[in-house]
């Protein structure tokens, strides 16, 4: 979903980066207080693993391909605003060094395949998982709901752009981007899943976004038996 | 009680998933257009895309490392710096802030 240059107007390319910087900005600001000492290596882990993830586009329908964004993934991890630092370093990187997605348009990439993501899953996945019942599997199913949904947002928003810019009408590239990417966001959600399963597995302690623990609301054993 | 994976162990094998993944999976990857490049082909803006003068000197455009014949190879090494570059950074920045972090800013509330 890299907007190269020439797909947004200048306008809409400087508008859609304030949010993007400024959730970067306010995420290094966070990073004060977020980054424990077993965070700092957990943090370029992370971005290591979305990078190399990235580049592996699977097929969907029709000789398209999609690859995994990573914002979920990362909210989950290191919450959402350590998650908007880890994309802003990922989606730089591979604008500057591998020309992937456009200079001008990087702020709005960023904000379409970074922050929307790691904000919509580090707060709505909190929130999701405190009204929903505890355990693993409602939590597991709540951080896939939460990568498709990343990933349509994005896509969403990227629609707007491209509308606001007058390079397509919104009204036709508004299905056209849902569509295709309701199949990528599934791949979003399978890979984030599975990823998020492993660390859960190998060390719980490292999800910044937790499952809820059952135990806690579970009745006391009576008598000591 | 399980016993703990130290952090050392999890972020090394992570680390070494991703950079594999990098190395010897990104050759393989679909290089049908992603979704975005689908709908501005269909749409038929799909040349309006460009690249900016600041991507003329991308030390390793399109994800293919330069000078390499074989475009599978090109790619892996691509995976592998890249993997690797990513990791260095972002740790190099969260290493940082943290850094910044012993120093006392100006007091604020929080």
């Amino acid at each position: 979903m890299h907007i190269p240059d020439g797909f947004l107007s200048n306008d809409v390319a400087a508008v859609a980066a304030v949010p993007a910087v400024a959730a970067v900005a306010y995420g290094l600001r966070r990073a004060s207080s977020a980054l424990d000492e077993r965070r700092v290596p957990l943090l370029g882990v992370t971005a290591a693993f979305i990078f190399a993830v990235q580049m592996l586009n699977f097929p969907v329908a029709g000789g398209t391909s999609g690859h995994l964004l990573g914002a979920a993934l990362a909210a989950i991890l290191l919450g959402p605003w350590l998650a908007c630092v880890v994309m802003a370093v990922v989606l730089t990187a591979q604008c500057f060094v591998f020309a992937d997605g456009g200079v001008t348009a990087l702020g709005a990439n960023d904000l379409n395949m970074g922050v929307i993501g790691a904000l919509v899953v580090g707060f709505g996945v909190v929130w999701a998982l405190k009204v929903l019942p505890p355990g693993r599997a409602t939590y597991l199913a709540t951080a896939g709901v939460g990568a498709w949904m990343a990933v349509m947002l994005g896509a969403t928003a990227c629609a707007i752009e491209l509308g606001v810019s007058g390079t397509v009408p919104f009204a036709t590239v508004l299905p056209a981007m849902l569509g295709v990417h309701a199949l990528i966001g599934i791949g979003e959600a399978v890979i984030t899943v599975a990823a998020v399963s492993a660390v859960l597995a190998a060390r719980p302690d490292l999800l910044t976004v937790a499952p809820r623990e059952g135990r806690r609301f579970a009745p006391a054993p009576a008598g000591g038996v | 009680m399980a016993r703990r994976i130290p952090l050392g162990v999890v972020v090394a094998v992570a680390l070494a998933l991703a950079v594999g993944l990098g190395l010897a999976v990104s050759p393989y990857a679909s290089s049908s257009p992603d979704g975005l490049e689908r709908v501005a082909e269909t749409h038929g803006f799909i040349d309006q895309g460009q690249v900016h003068r600041v991507q003329d000197g991308s030390p390793i455009p399109d994800y293919a490392f330069p000078g390499i014949d074989d475009p599978r190879l090109a790619t892996g090494l691509a995976g592998f710096v890249g993997t690797l570059g990513v990791f260095l950074v972002a740790f190099g920045v969260a290493y940082t802030l943290r850094r910044l972090r012993a120093r006392p800013a100006a007091p604020r509330a929080g």
